[in-house]
């Protein structure tokens, strides 16, 4: 493997600017706030990173990029290069594929890729190298008794098995095991959910991602996991067309977008993006506010749960430690690993979609936006935050600081999404489910809906069907009857109306089911 | 065995080694066309004008405006051509339109000194259109008469005994949908021009002749003047078969005037809205049965969506006829063919090349009728497996044909599926809301290309005097592994390590007249090419180690970078061998050629033997359906296939893998919508991005993935005793969408039968849980119905035309362009 250290180092940019790119600094001037990652990576001759869609979609522009853990070091931490600007990057470190290894020194990812057939025509490759280096050397990934070199036989060795037999290890046809996302090594499939190939079907790529060892004790990448990441500092890009600037801290942010109140609001920019590539957005102004402290706060109270809106969905779920069962279910289904490494809370509630997957959770979790400006902070009801289609309450001059979710939480809970693919998919319909139950009757029930109306919408007349009635399969007919007719659902590319509305009616009575199979499973 | 496919004692092919890539690929250091644009000085970027309209005239078109934005050098015209301003071998795709034939077709090109400013400089070309009336489906061209190109037919038998005296005759009507390719690498291609006017295209192109041919068309050179080389692509599946030339004429032109390299990449948005796709189909069918459930009569008329103009059109529709029997033998069959020409994006080549179109209306019959027989699907397709002498619909004996039985006894074996059908059942009656279907098909795919002039190959084989050998031959490389296959093929015939062979990207200047790799003959051909030119230079190194090792030439040996005599003894090392032959004066490099014998093929008669061989395979696929939502899981593959004596086991897994994967994603997932309203935005592709167009992910795999090679499958007469595998394996995913079925009709009373759309997404299947449960049919089906003399399907015109013999279409005049 190469070391980090290893590369030629380019000059540091006049005003200082740069990315340190494979352990070397590269200059960063004169990019426009819409200057992405990728192009940049390839204008400066690294051109392993791939554009497949330029939409966040396909992760063959995935690279790595050094972010804070809870604690004070490193996580390799997988993301869209074509999505994010490079500006946002300023001061950064990043590794590409290029960096992880080279062709008579792969990387132990690398290997286990090229060895089993993980490559056919090899355009997605580099991005499945990065996706799966960063779930590589994911702190706690392995678990120690896992024995992963035996259990997936290496056809680089002598008298191994033929890849005809290409089972997952430990994989009972039979079993009633739910989970075939993850290996015997800890690799967690859905690391790789982000990043589509065309060629292989995907079955030597879960080999490799399976066979994956611990990383070696001189392996430089994971030496550097102990140290902290660079520090976000505040910069100013300007560029020919625009400038990007990143506060220092909130009140900065606030100062800046009270100044340019047309200014692009950029986070993980995995909405912003997909406008500047697909739809020729472009702006003179773009704000960073992905590192503002006062909006990457955590906070475990006894009355409510805050979560920062500049928290990427990734940190929220590794956070959040499973507090919020119904997130819990939610955040698999949210895109793909890549795109909650870089996407927010904040975001996905600041672009006022209506096919958002947050919003449908978090109405039924009852979730108030805490919106700050120059002026102050309010607190708004998520339910009363939208107003129509991609309109919100939200004023010139706010931005979204937390989401906060009142305690105690219900006690039934679900996520449903019905989408075409499981992973990685735009809901057709997102229903969120909190309901309280005592004695079998319904005490309260919140049900919060997508892709059903214009904007995010609870579902009222169906909690009203339900509340204070027992949970009997007449009643939730009934409540289901009702909630098909909720919101005014339209055709589209991904559903019919009349499929969104079935599913409207089907939900509760899925939720039943599932309700019913989970109290004869504990019972 | 017949000397082409007869092996040497340890030959280099059968290993099972990676693909010779892999670690370029792994490290990003694998270069594709675009990645040599930041390597090429002076570049600049094309970007399109596309238009808004499914159909318009241009009245007007100023490019004046471009040219005032900053960094825009030059807008592409149709005045700017100096030769033909045609893109297609067909000469009906104009270049430069002037009139409008799809939403998004593009009618001029800006370069920019960057990609920005291409991209504004088009956002400022004023066009004014006015716009024409539209097609945008099959069915409203089928009702406006809009065909094009010839219509087949295909006939054996009598048509109407085999409906008379049948015990059960089914009639109906089913249309399914077309797949984007989607390979992760859009369209590119870079051109550059010399200081004695040659250009030099670098081209992501499955077919770099053709690339060639019009490019010098449309630049009005002879083709001397013109080279294309493709390095790699990043997957083609058809895609790049015909649709790159276009784009690298484009190219070409803006290089030829302004002197400087251009670049033309398609984002993917433009290459979705832009280039062709697999055809969806309308069939129209009856069948009839006896009283055992045996074929006796299929009528049917298969209507292609050919999109805007004819490109490939004419030999899919011919391959989908010719697979419509797939594995089954019909005694009486009549088959229609016709392509209707509607304001879409040309459809094109896509891996099975109407092979699965056509085998997917048989198996959806079969799927169909199963239950209203009595008979479990299992047995039905089972009982019709072809038998020992008999001959396809189009007259071609089907040689091993208990290849399918094989495999099919295999996978029932293997795939334990007695007990595993048990504990299905067992399964369904104790789950109200979830039932799982397994189910079985198989394939039976003709190799060859249909137009036996293709079928035809050459190589160049280079030994340099330090006994390090370079090959070139005509196929090129998509991810498929024919280089990697082609590398052990030379060392195998060389006698030398893998480690002495190299291999040279594809071009023209140095294999010209080559076919296009695609209908997975890229390994019989240039590897029979490749076998061909190393054996020459064999021939000439046999003579000189006679000499030297004191034996008759016929018992020198060849192996592993050793030569020596039959039987043992001393041996000289290949190096100094070589070195040897180079002072003596022998030729040390060879050109290779190679042709497919026995084919003959009438395409107006739509009568003859146009294959090689058939392949085989069977899978069988389990599925598991949730009856809230449709959703569903793909629990368990099981597939045997035959690839003949495998080249390259990883490799040919890894196809047999991916083709099932792809498979499945056309006939579950993958959902082209087109905007079918009246509204202003009619004719544009709804799922024109990632986002909204889904191919499969990790979460389609499935959870069990059981991939076997048949085993003792040589093929006589196949280079080194193989087969080709890159498309048979796609159409073993009609598992899948007939496990759906299946359990979709678990939801109803037993019988049941059940229509499902295609795809078969979730909505798709929940709809068919639906009308398995007695509810309405599902959108965008018509029922199946029983009975004499069942409807029949709509024949030809008296005077529609079939397909014209190649010869003729090869030598029709270019046309001017319009």
């Amino acid at each position: 493997m190469a070391a980090a250290n290893t590369h030629r180092v380019s000059e540091q940019g006049v005003n200082g600017h740069g990315v340190t790119v494979n352990g070397a600094p590269r200059a960063l001037d004169g990019t426009d706030p819409s200057t992405t990652t990728l192009d940049w990576l390839r204008a400066q001759g690294l051109t392993g990173a791939k554009e497949g869609c330029a939409e966040g979609e396909c992760g063959a522009c995935s690279i790595m990029v050094a972010r804070p853990t809870e604690g004070s070091g490193t996580q390799w931490t997988a993301i869209n290069a074509c999505l994010v600007p490079v500006a946002a990057l300023d001061g950064q470190e990043v590794v590409t594929s290029e960096g992880l290894g080279r062709p008579d020194s792969l990387h132990p990812v690398q290997r286990e890729m090229a060895v089993r057939g993980g490559s056919q025509c090899g355009y997605c490759t580099p991005g499945f190298v990065c996706s799966m280096a960063a779930e590589y050397y994911r702190e706690g990934r392995c678990a120690p008794s896992a024995a992963p070199s035996a259990a997936v036989p290496d056809p680089s060795q002598n008298g191994h098995e033929p890849a005809a037999t290409a089972n997952a290890p430990g994989r009972d046809a039979d079993s009633e095991q739910p989970d075939h996302e993850h290996g015997p090594n800890g690799f967690d499939l859905h690391a790789l959910s982000g990043n589509l190939c065309r060629c292989t079907g995907y079955r030597p790529i879960r080999d490799a991602a399976y066979a994956l060892r611990q990383p070696a004790a001189d392996d430089p990448y994971a030496a550097r996991l102990a140290a902290a990441p660079p520090a976000a500092r505040a910069t100013r890009l300007d560029g020919a067309t625009g400038t990007f600037a990143r506060p220092g801290d909130l009140a900065e942010a606030l100062a800046l977008l009270a100044e340019h109140p047309d200014a692009v609001l950029v986070a993980g920019s995995t909405d912003w993006g997909v406008e500047v590539n697909l739809r020729g957005a472009r702006t003179p102004f773009a704000i960073g506010i992905d590192r503002l402290p006062e909006l990457r706060t955590l906070d475990l109270g006894e009355d409510s749960i805050e979560i920062g809106a500049a928290l990427s969905l990734s940190e929220a779920e590794w956070g959040l430690a499973g507090r919020i069962p119904l997130l819990d279910q939610m955040f698999p289904q949210f895109a793909s690993r890549l795109i909650r490494n870089g996407a927010t809370i904040g975001g996905n509630l600041g672009t006022g979609s209506p096919i958002g997957d947050t919003p449908p959770a978090l109405l039924a979790l009852e979730a108030v936006v805490v919106l700050a400006s120059a002026d102050g902070e309010r607190e708004v009801p998520l339910a009363d935050y939208f107003t129509g289609y991609r309109q919100t309450v939200k004023r010139e001059g706010e931005l979204i600081r937390a989401v906060r979710i009142p305690l105690p939480l219900s006690e039934v809970t679900a996520f449903h999404k019905i989408a075409k693919r499981r992973f990685d998919d735009i809901s057709s319909v997102a229903v969120g489910f909190a309901l309280d139950l005592a004695d079998g009757v319904v005490a309260k029930a919140r049900i919060g809906l997508g892709g059903v109306a214009a904007t995010p919408i609870r579902a009222l007349a169906t909690e009203a069907a339900l509340e204070g009635r027992a949970w009997s399969a007449e009643v939730v007919r009934e409540a289901a009857a009702v909630m098909r007719g909720e919101g005014t659902p339209m055709d589209d590319h991904r559903a019919s109306a009349a499929y969104r509305a079935a599913t409207l009616g089907t939900a509760l009575l899925k939720l039943r089911a599932e309700t019913a199979l989970q109290q004869e499973v504990g019972a | 065995m017949s000397a082409l496919s007869e092996r040497p004692a340890n030959p280099v092919v059968g290993q099972e080694i990676p693909h010779e890539a892999a670690s370029l690929h792994v490290t990003g250091e694998a270069l594709y066309t675009d990645d040599l644009a930041v390597r090429t000085h002076g570049i600049l970027h094309a970007h399109p004008v596309q238009a808004p309209h499914a159909h318009a005239r241009v009245t007007r078109l100023l490019t004046a405006p471009a040219l005032d934005v900053p960094g825009v050098v030059r807008v592409l015209t149709a005045d700017d051509v100096p030769g033909v301003n045609d893109a297609g071998v067909k000469h009906d795709e104009p270049l430069f339109p002037s009139e409008v034939m799809f939403f998004g077709h593009a009618v001029c090109w800006v370069l920019g000194e960057t990609l920005e400013a291409a991209r504004l400089g088009s956002l400022a070309v004023e066009v004014d259109y006015e716009p024409l009336p539209s097609l945008v489906t099959v069915r409203e061209a089928i009702e406006a008469g809009s065909f094009q190109g010839g219509q087949p037919h295909m006939e054996r038998g009598d048509i109407e005994a085999g409906f008379a005296g049948a015990a059960h005759v089914f009639s109906g009507e089913f249309e399914f949908a077309g797949q984007e390719h989607f390979y992760l690498e859009t369209h590119c291609s870079i051109a550059l021009v010399d200081e004695n006017g040659q250009i030099f295209v670098q081209c992501s192109t499955q077919h770099p002749t053709e690339t060639q041919d019009i490019v010098a068309h449309v630049l009005g050179l002879p083709s001397h003047a013109v080279t294309v080389q493709c390095l790699r692509m990043g997957g083609g599946f058809g895609g790049k078969e015909m649709q790159p030339h276009g784009y690298a004429a484009i190219a070409a032109l803006g290089a030829t005037l302004t002197g400087r390299p251009v670049r033309l990449r398609l984002n993917r948005t433009q290459d979705m809205t832009m280039s062709g796709k697999r055809h969806g189909f309308h069939a129209q069918w009856r069948v009839a049965f006896d009283d055992s459930g045996m074929l006796q009569a299929l009528d049917a008329t298969l209507t292609s969506d050919g999109g805007w103009s004819l490109d490939l059109s004419e030999p899919v529709l011919a391959r989908a006829l010719c697979h419509i029997d797939n594995a089954y033998w019909i005694p009486n069959v009549r088959v229609n063919g016709r392509i209707a020409r509607t304001n879409k994006t040309s459809q094109t080549a896509f891996r099975g090349f109407g092979g699965p179109q056509g085998m997917l209306v048989i198996e959806d019959i079969l799927g169909r009728c199963a239950p209203q027989l009595g008979i479990d699907p299992i047995e039905l397709r089972s009982r019709n497996f072809y038998t020992d002498g008999q001959s396809t619909p189009y007259g071609q004996p089907v040689r091993h044909p208990e290849r399918v039985a094989i495999c099919w006894d295999q996978v029932l074996t293997t795939g334990d599926v007695a007990a595993r059908k048990a504990e299905i059942a067992a399964y369904n009656a104790s789950h109200e809301h979830s039932k799982r279907a397994l189910a079985m098909t198989p394939v039976k795919f003709g190799i060859s290309f249909n137009f036996t002039s293709f079928n035809q190959a050459g190589a160049l084989v280079h030994v340099y005097k330090d006994g390090s050998v370079l090959i070139t031959h005509g196929g090129t490389e998509m991810g498929q592994g024919l280089h990697t296959k082609m590398l052990q093929v030379a060392a195998t015939t060389l006698g030398v390590p893998l480690s002495t062979v190299r291999l040279a990207p594809t071009r023209t200047d140095k294999v010209p007249n080559t076919s296009a790799t695609a209908a997975s003959s890229g390994a019989d051909l240039n590897g029979g090419a490749v076998k061909d030119a190393c054996e020459q230079i064999i021939e000439r190194l046999r003579a000189v180690a006679a000499g030297r090792l004191g034996v008759h030439p016929a018992d020198v040996r060849f192996s592993d970078g050793h030569v020596g005599k039959v039987g043992g003894g001393d041996t000289v090392p290949w190096a100094d061998l070589v070195n040897q032959a180079y002072f003596q004066r022998i030729q040390l490099w060879a050109a290779g050629f190679y042709r497919t014998e026995g084919l003959h093929w009438d395409s107006t008669a739509m009568h003859g033997s146009p294959f090689k061989y058939f392949s085989y395979g069977v899978a069988a696929s389990e599925v598991e359906v949730d009856e809230f939502t449709g959703a569903y899981r793909l629990r368990r593959v099981d597939i045997v296939h035959d690839v003949g004596d495998s080249l390259s086991p990883l490799v040919d897994i890894g196809q047999v893998e991916g083709a099932f994967v792809q498979g499945a994603g056309w006939l579950t997932l993958e959902d082209l919508r087109w905007d079918e309203s009246d509204r202003p935005t009619r004719g544009r592709l709804a799922t024109q991005a990632a986002s909204t167009y889904k191919l499969p992910s990790f979460s389609e795999m499935p959870e069990v993935f059981n991939v076997a090679l048949l085993e003792r499958a040589h093929e006589d007469g196949a280079v080194y005793g193989s087969k080709a595998v890159g498309e048979p394996p796609l159409m073993l995913a009609f598992s899948v969408r007939e496990a759906l079925r299946e359990a979709a009709a678990a939801f109803g009373p037993a019988g049941t039968s059940v229509d499902l759309a295609s795809p078969a997404t979730p909505e798709a299947v929940f709809w068919a849980v639906q009308e398995a449960r007695g509810g309405a049919e599902p959108p965008h089906m018509t029922a199946m119905v029983e009975g004499a003399p069942g409807m029949e399907p709509d024949q030809p015109d008296a005077d529609a035309a079939p397909l014209r013999p190649h010869s003729e279409q090869a030598a029709q005049p270019a046309r001017a362009g319009t």
